[in-house]
């Protein structure tokens, strides 16, 4: 589809708390494959529709790893690397993605519930020993995830001052400068690497350790390939859950019924979780850019090939189409196929452990503090802006 | 040589990992996978699919009804 318009400057403003920009809503129903000017790079195709958006995700005639190294349409200034696997089409994707998709299957992710609930305990029995009022998100939103991930990894937890300040700088968009944010991946690589060169010396059983053998007994990944990925599972495990358990919070204080119906029946929680990943936006910047390879005609318009797509999950899970009455937070729909971990072969890998995090940490807060509220008015809460994920700065909560 | 395919679809997520790993042998019906043909000749892709399913909801069979995948 050929646009009238200009390209729109994307993204459409700094995010807003939990909020989207209204322009979506008109934008999903009248210019489903909108034309956006991106910071970096010249434009792309920003596609809103769940049908689209899937077929964006999950066709390989759309690509990740012809962003490598080019200057395409994208938020961030760094450029895509080849030794990431966000960056990686089938084989090579498929080749890395196997080597840990074992430790996140579902069943794997079950067994560490309990300890996982035995984290959200001690973190908690932290919390009431200090006594209200309580920054919910140093205290317990960023430590469970951070807990779990450091355990699965083989990640010590005592460098969590260090690897947390170089996460926030890899997920920078304006909020640093561009040698900010490459210093920041380089500190990331360099730790990373110490941490392999230890399994060397003494073979480890976790995660970082399975990735080592497969390097030296199999060859199966280079060696920057096995750092990146350590880097990348050690964000993406814990920046995620992270700010979700703070926005969940967030938004769930914002709502009273819902906070009241999840304390009236915890069962409700699984359904809950999946609906709040639905609605509850976590990014701020369409998605990663991907380059058709050929001509695809999607249901909203034609992407030539070379053109530059982004597969706007957010708009995708507020799809009237697939969703009845969208806007609405309804822990009782029965169809929920939101895209909220994506869709292919980039499908998040830490999908199942994200749940489980996420229903241990609402269950675990709600049970512990039944008159847990805000000590500031809601819309006080402050939100990070200028990077790819948003969620809560702080939580002061009282009891 | 024929492997047999067998698909969960009680506890498939529809993540679309096997039918973009596998496009030949899966497909989305529903928001949930199946295999194009539960019988077919050795394929490396299908086994892949099957170890990077996030449900283990993918079980191949060989000739004698052994598991060839996944690992577990």
């Amino acid at each position: 589809m050929s646009t009238v318009h200009e390209p729109r400057a994307f993204p459409f403003g700094e995010p807003d708390g939990l909020r989207l920009p209204p322009l979506f809503a008109t934008l999903r129903e009248e210019e489903p494959m909108v034309r956006v000017r991106m910071p970096y790079g010249g434009d792309a195709w920003l596609v809103l529709r769940y049908d689209d958006v899937k077929t964006v995700l999950a066709d390989p005639r759309f690509s990740r790893a012809a962003t490598v190294d080019a200057d395409v349409p994208r938020m961030m200034p760094v450029l895509s690397q080849d030794t990431s696997i966000l960056s990686m089409d089938p084989p090579h994707h498929t080749r890395l993605r196997k080597l840990v998709a074992k430790a996140f299957t579902a069943r794997r992710t079950e067994i560490l519930r309990p300890r996982t609930e035995q984290i959200a305990t001690d973190l908690l029995d932290a919390v009431e020993a200090q006594g209200p009022p309580v920054d919910l998100v140093q205290s317990f939103a960023l430590p469970l995830p951070i807990t779990v991930i450091c355990e699965l990894l083989g990640v010590p937890q005592a460098d969590r001052a260090d690897f947390r300040r170089w996460s926030d700088g890899v997920l920078a968009t304006t909020s640093l400068t561009a040698q900010e944010m490459e210093a920041a991946m380089n500190s990331l690589l360099t730790y990373m690497a110490g941490l392999v060169a230890e399994r060397r010396r003494a073979p480890t059983g976790d995660v970082l350790g399975t990735l080592v053998r497969a390097r030296d007994e199999d060859d199966r990944l280079t060696e920057d390939e096995l750092v990146d990925f350590g880097v990348t599972l050690l964000i993406a495990g814990h920046e995620t859950t992270a700010n979700q358990i703070g926005n969940f919070v967030a938004a769930l204080f914002r709502s009273p019924p819902h906070l009241a119906a999840l304390r009236a029946d915890p069962g409700l929680v699984p359904a809950a979780v999946e609906e709040m990943l639905r609605l509850v936006p976590l990014g701020s910047g369409g998605g990663f850019v991907r380059i058709a390879l050929e001509d695809v005609e999607l249901k909203a318009g034609l992407v030539r090939r070379g053109e530059a797509v982004m597969a706007d999950i957010l708009n995708a899970n507020r799809d009237g189409r697939v969703f009845a009455d969208p806007e609405v937070l309804d822990f009782h729909r029965e169809n929920n196929p939101h895209l909220m971990f994506g869709h292919g072969v980039h499908h998040c890998v830490g999908a199942q452990l994200a749940r489980m995090e996420l229903q241990v940490a609402i269950t675990a807060l709600l049970r512990r503090f039944p008159s847990l509220e805000l000590d500031v008015p809601a819309d006080e809460v402050e939100f990070s802006t200028g990077k790819l994920v948003r969620g809560p700065v702080a939580l002061p909560v009282r009891w | 040589m024929t492997w047999r395919i067998e698909v969960d679809r009680t506890s498939c997520v529809g993540s679309g990992m096997c039918t973009a790993i596998a496009p030949e042998r899966f497909v989305l019906v529903g928001d949930r996978a199946q295999a194009v043909e539960a019988a077919v000749e050795p394929d490396d892709a299908v086994l892949d699919a099957a170890e990077s399913c996030p449900m283990e909801a993918i079980v191949v069979r060989g000739e004698n009804a052994e598991v060839l995948a996944p690992e577990v």
